[in-house]
């Protein structure tokens, strides 16, 4: 069985392809205007990656908030359902799923078979979501991939007042007038973003066995601050984070393809 | 050709013209009470000087990241357009988001208290609400016959709606913040509004509006629609009872207010004063009712 699952995102288009429940290809570029031949250019890349011609694939899912896009997706999957099954593909033990992509944070709770039964959507507040650090970044002058392990080397706490991106920024540099370490503001960043996304896990509540998905989750200052609010031992974050919904639409347009 | 552009780059859209002004028909000499208002806001700082309860002169400044130093600043600047010494001031009142750091201040109280009491004085006593939109907050404020608060509601964790908001889409546009209001009624029909709630996200649709071909202005309509719109949401929680009044920066700002009006259904208030400043005048006026009381500063 030979699937694919194509997440159109609001930065970028991730697609996986699978061979009998197993990874084969990945492919990613960025979405910019025109999403139909970004999700091309992914299906392509990831085809090639895995050595498949593309009349071999036998379904594809599409998700993600440009979903529309993928023109040649046999199922559409809507996008809690993708993370879902992705979170539950890499951790079948994993009960409680956040992805945090560019513009939206997501939440979701999961029954022992993988399906979500609870879930919360921010998708009106940059406050939530990657853009948040994208904007601190610049405000900080450091590039976005410095600023996670920049705030893992502070230990002091700085309490940010914002709650709005705009404003944040106006924070960030009276905290840079201030002359306060680089590190401490960055860490505050990530506390103020992380205390954000725990508030909107905690509408659903929290399982023990916490999965996170999503670009964001390859900053480990972010994954930590997480860790740290929800006072948990550890989150499962897969290698691949930013593939999850991807994986979970290629499981799902596998599933549906064998008339499960 | 190369420095003309450089410098277009650099142009500040979000940048307003300071201001002081002296009123020729007041002489200070002869007042009993000299009070005096400072607001310092997020984004701008105002100054007032009352002669027994009339505006005599005064001044709006942009903060800058200090508060003692913008108050300073707005009160010399005050001082500037009279021939007034400050020790002749009887008593001072501070408000605004940075009232604690107002050094001068013999007292500070809220700015929801002065921009109700401004607002009472600037647009007469059937005000009943008041909505002060400013720099990083929006007030909506419900008072009496006299200027005196019997209930508000505001919004000051998001930038959605304020003054801020529209700095970045001046800046975005290229249009000058004083010219916004007027540009955005040069459309042929009026677009649907700017659908993100989040400045940040309205900032990327409009890029994409930008793209598909609108115009400068008619983006600016959309924007401005936007915003009347969460503006309205929360003076609609609030409940309007009439006369509304519309206090702070964005009160100059015609594109959004008569967007808003017309959703109330109410026609928007006129007034020979800046309506920006209502919060410096509340404050003033504060100061003279404590002086009449007996209360003012000891000498």
């Amino acid at each position: 069985m030979i699937s694919a699952g194509i997440d159109c995102g609001a930065k970028k288009t991730k697609t996986v392809i699978m061979r009998d429940g197993k990874i084969a290809g990945k492919g990613i570029v960025l979405a910019g205007f025109d999403l139909d031949k970004a999700v091309q250019d992914s299906y392509k890349m990831a085809l090639r990656q895995a050595g498949i011609r593309s009349e071999d694939v036998e379904s594809i899912g599409g998700t993600g908030a440009g979903k529309e896009a993928v023109k040649n997706a046999d199922e559409l999957v809507n996008e809690i359902k993708a993370m879902a099954r992705g979170a539950f593909y890499f951790f079948p033990d994993a009960r409680t799923v956040v992805d945090v992509g560019a513009e939206e944070g997501r939440a979701a709770k999961l029954d022992e078979k993988g399906n979500a039964i609870d879930f919360a959507i921010n998708e009106k507040c940059a406050a939530g979501a990657g853009t948040f650090i994208e904007a601190m970044a610049r405000a900080l002058e450091t590039p976005l991939e410095e600023m996670g392990p920049l705030a893992l080397k502070s230990d002091k706490q700085i309490p940010m007042n914002a709650q709005c991106v705009i404003f944040a920024e106006s924070e960030v540099v009276g905290l840079i007038h201030a002359k306060t370490p680089k590190a401490d503001i960055s860490r505050a960043i990530h506390d103020a973003m992380a205390s954000r996304i725990v508030s909107m896990i905690r509408r659903i509540g929290v399982n023990k066995e916490v999965v996170m998905l999503g670009g964001v989750a390859y900053n480990p200052a972010f994954v930590e601050a997480i860790r740290r609010e929800l006072d948990l031992e550890r989150l499962y974050v897969p290698d691949y984070p930013e593939f999850g919904m991807a994986v979970g639409a290629a499981v799902v347009a596998a599933e549906k393809a064998q008339g499960r | 050709m190369q420095i003309e552009m450089r410098e277009e780059k650099k142009q500040e859209f979000w940048r307003w013209k300071e201001s002081n002004w002296k009123n020729p028909d007041i002489e200070w000499r002869s007042g009993k009470f000299i009070t005096l208002g400072i607001d310092v806001g997020s984004v701008s700082s105002q100054a007032v000087v009352m002669v027994d309860g009339q505006i005599f002169a005064y001044s709006n400044m942009r903060t800058g990241s200090d508060s003692p130093h913008s108050a300073r600043k707005a009160l010399d600047f005050v001082l500037e357009a009279t021939d007034m010494p400050e020790d002749r001031v009887d008593y001072c009142v501070g408000t605004g988001y940075g009232r604690v750091n107002v050094p001068m201040a013999d007292r500070t109280i809220t700015e929801i208290a002065c921009h109700a009491r401004g607002a009472n004085f600037i647009y007469g006593p059937e005000v009943r609400t008041v909505l002060d939109v400013g720099g990083q907050d929006i007030k909506a404020i419900q008072c009496d016959e006299k200027g005196r608060v019997t209930n508000f509601l505001m919004n000051d964790k998001c930038a959605a709606g304020t003054g801020r908001g529209m700095e970045v889409f001046a800046d975005l546009l290229g249009i000058s913040i004083d010219e916004v209001g007027e540009r955005s009624f040069q459309v042929k029909e009026e677009p649907p509004p700017v659908s993100s709630t989040c400045v940040v996200y309205a900032k990327s649709e409009a890029l994409g509006l930008l793209r598909k071909g609108w115009s400068r202005e008619k983006v600016l309509a959309a924007y401005c629609r936007a915003m009347a719109e969460r503006i309205y949401s929360l003076v609609e929680r609030l409940g309007v009872k009439p006369q509304l009044a519309v206090t702070g920066g964005l009160a100059k700002n015609s594109g959004v207010i008569e967007r808003l009006m017309f959703m109330i259904g109410l026609k928007p208030m006129n007034s020979k004063w800046d309506a920006q400043i209502a919060g410096a005048i509340g404050a003033a006026l504060f100061g003279y009712a404590l002086c009449q009381k007996g209360k003012g500063r000891k000498k």
